[in-house]
C-alpha cells in the first residue's frame, strides 16, 4: 500500500494540481457571488459546461481536427479561451438577469432564488441535450453523449520529475490557472469596480450610501465570475477532450465543496480549496479506490470545518485580503 | 419604468412557452386516447398490441434504438401482409428508470392490454418489471438485458434472446488469457448494475487461470480517470479489461494512451459503439477488443437470412444494424410467429415460447426453462481503421 | 400605482387567501373535522381510473400516486420541518430516505421481519443517523450546512455503491411485502378463512393501490404529529430559531438541541417512506438517490410556500405530477419542468401558499426564513414598497 504511493505519488500530484486548479477557478464563481449577494449560484455548474462548449465551437466551426503547432496552436487556444469566457460570462449575466434579479427585486428569500438556480440549471442542461448539441453541434440523437474534441495540441513531455513526465497541456492548465487568479486578485484589489465589489461584500447598505452602483456590482461580479469558469471550462477541454451537457454536475459540487472548503467569499480561500481537493483526491484514491474519491473529498470537508468552520483561510471578500 | 417593462416582457415569454407547452400536452393526450377507445372495442377481432420497453430518450438511448428499430421491422413486414390479426407495437420511454418503468408496465397491462412485451432493455428495470408481468401473467422478452441473477428467480413469464454475463464473462475473460495471452491483467470497473457483476465474473475466472490480477474501480459520471491511469501505469499489465459503457470506457482509454499504456484494451457489450472510438480517437481505439453476447451483422456477411435482415435494416432506417438490432428482430419474431400459429392470449404465447426452436438472425432461438436462451455464444469484435468489425467467436478469434 | 394586471391578479389572490384563511380559522372545531374527514376520503378515492385518464393518460394513475407524488408529499412534509420549520438548509435529505429503504431491504431480506416491525426499527435508525450526521454539523450556520448535509447525501449512495456487502452497484432485490390482510392470523384464527375468498388489501406487485392507503395512513399519522409539533413549545422553539438564532439562544432556547431534533424528526419522516417505499418496490439500488432527489424535495417544499403544511404538500403534488403529466411531450418535459420552476420562483418567490407570516416578512423586504432570508436589497425593493402604500 505505502509502495503504491511512493509509485504514484508524482503522476498524482502532477494531476491534482491541474485538476485542482480548474476545481479553483469554478469555485471562484461561487465565492464570488456568495461574498456579494450572500446566494449559493447553483446554476454555476451550467456557466462551467457552457464555457466547456463554447470553446468547442472554436474548432468545429473552422473544422480543425488535427494536431496544430506554433503560432496556429497559440491562436487556437487562446480563442477557445476567449470563445469559453464569452459564452459562460454571457450565460451568467443573463441568468444574473432572469432568474436571480426579479427575485432580488421583490425581497425573495436565498431559499426562493436557489430553487430559481436549481430550475435554470435543470433547463440549460436540457437545453443543450436537447437543442444546441444536436443542432448547433449537428449531433442529431446524441445530445446526452459525450462529445470529444479533436486533438489540437500533441501531448509532448515537457520535463519529468523522477522519471514522470509533466505534459505540456497539464503545465498549461496549472499556468493558466494561477495567472488567471493573480489577474483576478490585482482586480479585486487594485480597481475601482474591485473596491465597489469588496464594499459591496462587506456592507450593502453602507455601499449603497457610498455611492456604489450595487446594481453594476451584482452584474459585474457575475460577469467576473462566470468568466472565470469559461476559462475553466476552456482549459478543460483542451487537456481532457471531451465534454457532456451533464459535465457541470459533479464539477459544481467539488468546486462550490473547495470554495467552502477554503473559506466562502474568499478569493484566495477558493485556490487554495481547489487545490488541496484536487491533490486530496488523488491521493486517496491511490489507498482507497478511486471509486472512493468523492466520500474522500466530502470527508475532508466535514472534518475541516469541525475544525475550522470557516474554512482553511476563512470568509472575508471585504477583508480585501482576496 | 424600464424594468417593470422588461418584465413584462418576460411574463409574456414565460407565458408564452406555456400556452404552448400545454397545447402540445394537449395534442399528445388527444392522439393518445383515441386509439385506446377503438382498441377496446375492438380487441377481440383485428389488432393486438405488444409493447417494447426501454430507455429511448436518456444517456443509453444509443443501444436501445436498434433493437427498437429491429423489433419494428419484424411488426411492419408481419403488417403488411394483410393478416387477419394486425399487430400494433406500443413503446414505452422507461429512461431506464425503474421506478418508471414498473408504472409504465402498470399501464401496458391495464389500459393498454399488451400481451407481450419486448424488453425491458436493462437488467435494473427488468428486475423490478419482472416480477410485475409474472402476477399479470405477461410474456416478457429482453433483447438486451445480460444481468445473470435474473434467471434464477423463477419467473416463468421472463425470457432473453442473449446469453446472459455470467457467459459473456467467462467468454472474453478466457479469451483473455487464451486468445491474448495474458499473463498480467489489470480489471476496471465503472460501479454501475451491468460493469460491476460483469467484471467481478472476468475477475473470479482470471483469477482461475492463474493470470494477475490488479482492480480499480471508477465512477462514469467523471471526465478525469487518472487516478485510475496512474495505478495501471504502475501495474504494467499487458491486458486491460473494462466492464462498463462507451462513453467512459472511450474516456478511460483515451487517457491511458495518452500515458503510454499500450496494454490491449478489452471491454463488453456495452462499450460495443462507436462512441467508443469517437470518445478515444481513432488512433487510441485501434485495435482495441469488444466481447458481446451479441451478433452484428457485417457488411461483408454471407449468410442469407442475415444478410436480407440487414439490407431490409437500411432500407427502413438507411443505416446499418446496430448492436441488439438481430436480438430485437429476433425477439420480435418469436411473438410474431406465435400469432402467426393463431395465439392470440398472452397464456398461450408464453407456452408457444417455450417450444420455439428456430434458426434467428442473432442464433438459434430456443429457450430453457428458467428463459434463457439455448445457444452461448460470444463475439470478439475489434477496432481496425476507426470501425468495429466481428473477429469471431470468442472461444476461437485469433489476433490478427 | 400602475400596476400590471398580473401583479392586481396577485394581489387579489393573496387577499382572497387572506380572507378563506381568516373564515377557517373562526370555523368551529367540528366542523374542521368534517372537512379532514372529507380532505382524508378524497385522497382514499384518488386512484380511480376516471381521475387517472385525465390526470396521466401515459402512465397508471394509481402507480403515479404511489411513486412519485404520495411519495414527494410525505418526504417534503419531512423536509419541511427542517428547512421551513427550523430554518436548516439540508441539501442531502434523500440520505435518510435511502438509510430507511435499505433497513427495509436488509432486515426484510436478512432477518424476514416483520414490516411493521422493520417499520419502527427504520425509524429508529434515521432518527439516530439524523443526529450522528447533525451532531457534528448542526454547529455550522446556514450555507455551510447545506454543503456538508449535500455531502452526507452522496457519501451515503457512494458507499452503498461500493459495499458489496449490501449489495454493492446491483442494490437488493426481492424485498418482501406488507403482510396481506389475508395472511394475518388474530387469536389463531386465520383471517381469510373469515373473509371467505375476497382479498381486500392484498399487496402484491400489481396493484399498487393497497400501497397507496397505507400511505395514505402513513401521511395521516405524520401531519397530524407535525402539526401537534408546529404548535407546541418546540415548534415555536423551531421559529425562533429561523428568524434569529442568537437571538433565540439569548432569550434561553436551547438552540442546539431543538435544532437537532428537527433533524431528528425530519430524518425519522424521511427514513419512513424509504421502509414503505421499499417495501413496495421489490428492488432497491444506490441509483434511487441521486441529489437530484434531494433538489426536487426541496424544490416542492420552496415552491409550495415553505413552512406551510398545506402549501408544501402542494408544491410536492406539482412536482411530481407536472413531469409526469407531460409525458406527452416527452423528452421536453424536464426542459419544461426547469423553466417552470424559475417562473414560479419570479411570480411567487413566497411559494404558491405561503404562511401569511413569511408573505408579511417579504413585503417587509426581510425575505422571510431568517437566516435564508435575502440580505442585499435588489434593484427595485424600495421603489416597490412606496409603490405598495
Amino acid at each position: 500500500m505505502l509502495n503504491d504511493f511512493v509509485n504514484q505519488f508524482w503522476p498524482a500530484t502532477i494531476d491534482g494540481l491541474a485538476f485542482g486548479s480548474i476545481y479553483a477557478l469554478i469555485a471562484l464563481g461561487y465565492t464570488m457571488v456568495y461574498g456579494v449577494l450572500r446566494l449559493i449560484n447553483f446554476a454555476h455548474s451550467e456557466v462551467f459546461m457552457i464555457g466547456t462548449f463554447g470553446a468547442m465551437f472554436v474548432p468545429f466551426v473552422l473544422g480543425i481536427s488535427s494536431p496544430l503547432t506554433g503560432i496556429a496552436l497559440v491562436g487556437i487556444i487562446v480563442a477557445m479561451i476567449l470563445a469559453g469566457m464569452v459564452a459562460s460570462a454571457g450565460t451568467a449575466m443573463a441568468l444574473e438577469r432572469i432568474a436571480y434579479r426579479p427575485l432580488r427585486s421583490r425581497g425573495a428569500s436565498r431559499l426562493a432564488a436557489l430553487i430559481s438556480a436549481i430550475g435554470a440549471s435543470i433547463f440549460l442542461q436540457e437545453l443543450f441535450a436537447l437543442l444546441i448539441i444536436p443542432k448547433v453541434f449537428n449531433r442529431p440523437q446524441q445530445g446526452r453523449i459525450p462529445m470529444a474534441l479533436p486533438r489540437l495540441m500533441e501531448r509532448t513531455e515537457l520535463f519529468s520529475i523522477f522519471g514522470h513526465s509533466v505534459r505540456v497541456d497539464q503545465v498549461l492548465v496549472i499556468v493558466a490557472a494561477i495567472g488567471m487568479m493573480v489577474a483576478l486578485d490585482a482586480l479585486v484589489n487594485r480597481t475601482k469596480v474591485g473596491r465597489g465589489i469588496r464594499a459591496t461584500a462587506q456592507n450593502p447598505e453602507a455601499a449603497v450610501l457610498m455611492g456604489v452602483d450595487i446594481n453594476k456590482i451584482v452584474r459585474m461580479t457575475f460577469l467576473i465570475g462566470g468568466g472565470m469558469a469559461g476559462v475553466a471550462g476552456a482549459l478543460y477541454l483542451i487537456s481532457y477532450e471531451n465534454t457532456n451537457y451533464f459535465i457541470g454536475f459533479l464539477f459544481g459540487i467539488k468546486a462550490f465543496t473547495a470554495a467552502v472548503l477554503g473559506g466562502i467569499g474568499n478569493l484566495r480561500g477558493a485556490l487554495v480549496g481547489g487545490i488541496t481537493l484536487g491533490l486530496v483526491e488523488n491521493y486517496g484514491a491511490i489507498f482507497f479506490g478511486s471509486d472512493w474519491k468523492h466520500v474522500i473529498s466530502f470527508s475532508i470537508l466535514v472534518l475541516v470545518l469541525m475544525f475550522r468552520p470557516t474554512g482553511i483561510l476563512g470568509e472575508s471578500l471585504q477583508q480585501a485580503r482576496a | 419604468m424600464r424594468p417593470k417593462s422588461a418584465r413584462l416582457g418576460g411574463v409574456l415569454a414565460v407565458g408564452l412557452a406555456l400556452t404552448l407547452g400545454l397545447a402540445a400536452c394537449s395534442d399528445g393526450g388527444g392522439t393518445d386516447a383515441s386509439p385506446e377507445a377503438g382498441s377496446s372495442s375492438a380487441a377481440a377481432g383485428s389488432t393486438i398490441k405488444l409493447g417494447f420497453m426501454g430507455d429511448l430518450t436518456g444517456a443509453n438511448a444509443g443501444i436501445v434504438i436498434p433493437p427498437r428499430n429491429g423489433a419494428k421491422l419484424v411488426i411492419d413486414e408481419y403488417n403488411k401482409t394483410n393478416p387477419a390479426v394486425k399487430v400494433e407495437m406500443v413503446e414505452y420511454d422507461s429512461q431506464a428508470d425503474p421506478s418508471k418503468a414498473v408504472a409504465l408496465a402498470q399501464q401496458a397491462i391495464k389500459t393498454d392490454k399488451i400481451v407481450g412485451l419486448i424488453g425491458p432493455a436493462f437488467s435494473g428495470e427488468s428486475a423490478q418489471v419482472a416480477p410485475v408481468m409474472e402476477e399479470a401473467m405477461i410474456p416478457s422478452i429482453s433483447a438486451s438485458a445480460t444481468n445473470a441473477a435474473l434467471s434464477a428467480n423463477g419467473w416463468k413469464y421472463w425470457h432473453r434472446v442473449l446469453p446472459s454475463d455470467s457467459v459473456q464473462g467467462p467468454g472474453i475473460a478466457n479469451f483473455i488469457a487464451d486468445g491474448v495471452g495474458s499473463k498480467n491483467a489489470f480489471v476496471i470497473d465503472d460501479k454501475s448494475e451491468y460493469g460491476k457483476p460483469l467484471a467481478d465474473v472476468v475477475r473470479t475466472t482470471l483469477e482461475g487461470k492463474g493470470v494477475k490480477l490488479t482492480n480499480d474501480s471508477l465512477d462514469p459520471a467523471e471526465s478525469d480517470f487518472s487516478s485510475v491511469v496512474n495505478k495501471v501505469v504502475a501495474a504494467k499489465p499487458d491486458a486491460i479489461f473494462f466492464g462498463g459503457y462507451y462513453a467512459a470506457g472511450g474516456v478511460l482509454l483515451k487517457q491511458l494512451r495518452d500515458k503510454g499504456v499500450k496494454a490491449k484494451f478489452l471491454s463488453g457489450d456495452g462499450s460495443l459503439d462507436k462512441g467508443l472510438i469517437d470518445g478515444a480517437g481513432a488512433a487510441n481505439a485501434e485495435g482495441a477488443l469488444v466481447g458481446c453476447p451479441c451478433y452484428i451483422a457485417t457488411p461483408d456477411v454471407t449468410d442469407a437470412k442475415v444478410k436480407a435482415f440487414a439490407d431490409a435494416y437500411k432500407a427502413a432506417y438507411s443505416a446499418d444494424p446496430a448492436i441488439y438490432a438481430a436480438e430485437g428482430y429476433d425477439a420480435a419474431t418469436v411473438f410474431i410467429d406465435a400469432i402467426k400459429a393463431g395465439n392470440t392470449t398472452a397464456d398461450k404465447i408464453n407456452a408457444f415460447i417455450g417450444t420455439v426452436d428456430f434458426a434467428g438472425v442473432s442464433k438459434q432461438v430456443k429457450f430453457e426453462a428458467n428463459g434463457e436462451v439455448a445457444a452461448k455464444d460470444i463475439y470478439i469484435y475489434q477496432v481496425k481503421d476507426g470501425a468495429i468489425g466481428l473477429l469471431g467467436k470468442a472461444a476461437e478469434a485469433k489476433l490478427g | 400605482m400602475n400596476q400590471n394586471p398580473l401583479a392586481r391578479f396577485r394581489t387579489g389572490l393573496g387577499n382572497f387567501g387572506d380572507v378563506m384563511h381568516d373564515r377557517w380559522l373562526s370555523t368551529p372545531g367540528w366542523q374542521r373535522w368534517i372537512v379532514y374527514l372529507l380532505l382524508i376520503v378524497v385522497a382514499l378515492l384518488l386512484p380511480s381510473d376516471s381521475i387517472g385518464s385525465f390526470m396521466s393518460p401515459d402512465t397508471d394513475w394509481a402507480s403515479i400516486l404511489f411513486f412519485p407524488i404520495g411519495t414527494y408529499v410525505v418526504l417534503a412534509i419531512g423536509l419541511n420541518v427542517v428547512v421551513g420549520q427550523a430554518g436548516l438548509l439540508d441539501l442531502g435529505f434523500v440520505a435518510f430516505y435511502a438509510v430507511g429503504g435499505y433497513a427495509m431491504a436488509l432486515i426484510g431480506t436478512r432477518l424476514g421481519w416483520n414490516f411493521w416491525v422493520i417499520m419502527l426499527v427504520g425509524i429508529t435508525l434515521c432518527a439516530l443517523s439524523g443526529i450522528t450526521l447533525g451532531a457534528p454539523t448542526l454547529r455550522l450556520r446556514g450555507d455551510y450546512l447545506a454543503i456538508v448535509t449535500l455531502g452526507f447525501g452522496e457519501i451515503i449512495r457512494i458507499t452503498a455503491r461500493n459495499t458489496d456487502e449490501i449489495g454493492g452497484p446491483n442494490g437488493i432485490r426481492g424485498i418482501p411485502h406488507p403482510p396481506s390482510i389475508n395472511d394475518l392470523h388474530i387469536f389463531g384464527v386465520d383471517v381469510s378463512n373469515l373473509l371467505g375468498g375476497i382479498e381486500p388489501l392484498k399487496y402484491g406487485v400489481l396493484d399498487p393501490k393497497p400501497y397507496y392507503y397505507l400511505l395514505v395512513g402513513l401521511a395521516v399519522i405524520v401531519i397530524i404529529l407535525v402539526k401537534r409539533w408546529e404548535k407546541s413549545r418546540v415548534g415555536r422553539a423551531w421559529a425562533a430559531i429561523r428568524e434569529d438564532e442568537d437571538a433565540a439562544e439569548v432569550m434561553g432556547v436551547p438552540t442546539f438541541r431543538f435544532k437537532m431534533l428537527a433533524f431528528a424528526i425530519g430524518a425519522s419522516i424521511g427514513g419512513s417512506m424509504g421502509v414503505l417505499w421499499a417495501a413496495k418496490s421489490i428492488s432497491i439500488n444506490p441509483n434511487d438517490f441521486q441529489f437530484l432527489l434531494s433538489a426536487t424535495i426541496l424544490a416542492a417544499v420552496v415552491m409550495g410556500g415553505a413552512g406551510n403544511l398545506p402549501g408544501v404538500m402542494l408544491g410536492a403534488f406539482v412536482v411530481a405530477w407536472l413531469p409526469e403529466r407531460f409525458r406527452g411531450l416527452e423528452e421536453y418535459r424536464m426542459l419544461i419542468f426547469g423553466a417552470v420552476l424559475v417562473a414560479l420562483m419570479i411570480f411567487r418567490p413566497e411559494g404558491l401558499l405561503p404562511s401569511r407570516q413569511r408573505r408579511a416578512e417579504l413585503k417587509e423586504g426581510s425575505g422571510g426564513m431568517g437566516t435564508l432570508g435575502a440580505e442585499v436589497p435588489g434593484p427595485e425593493a424600495h421603489g416597490e414598497e412606496v409603490a405598495s402604500k
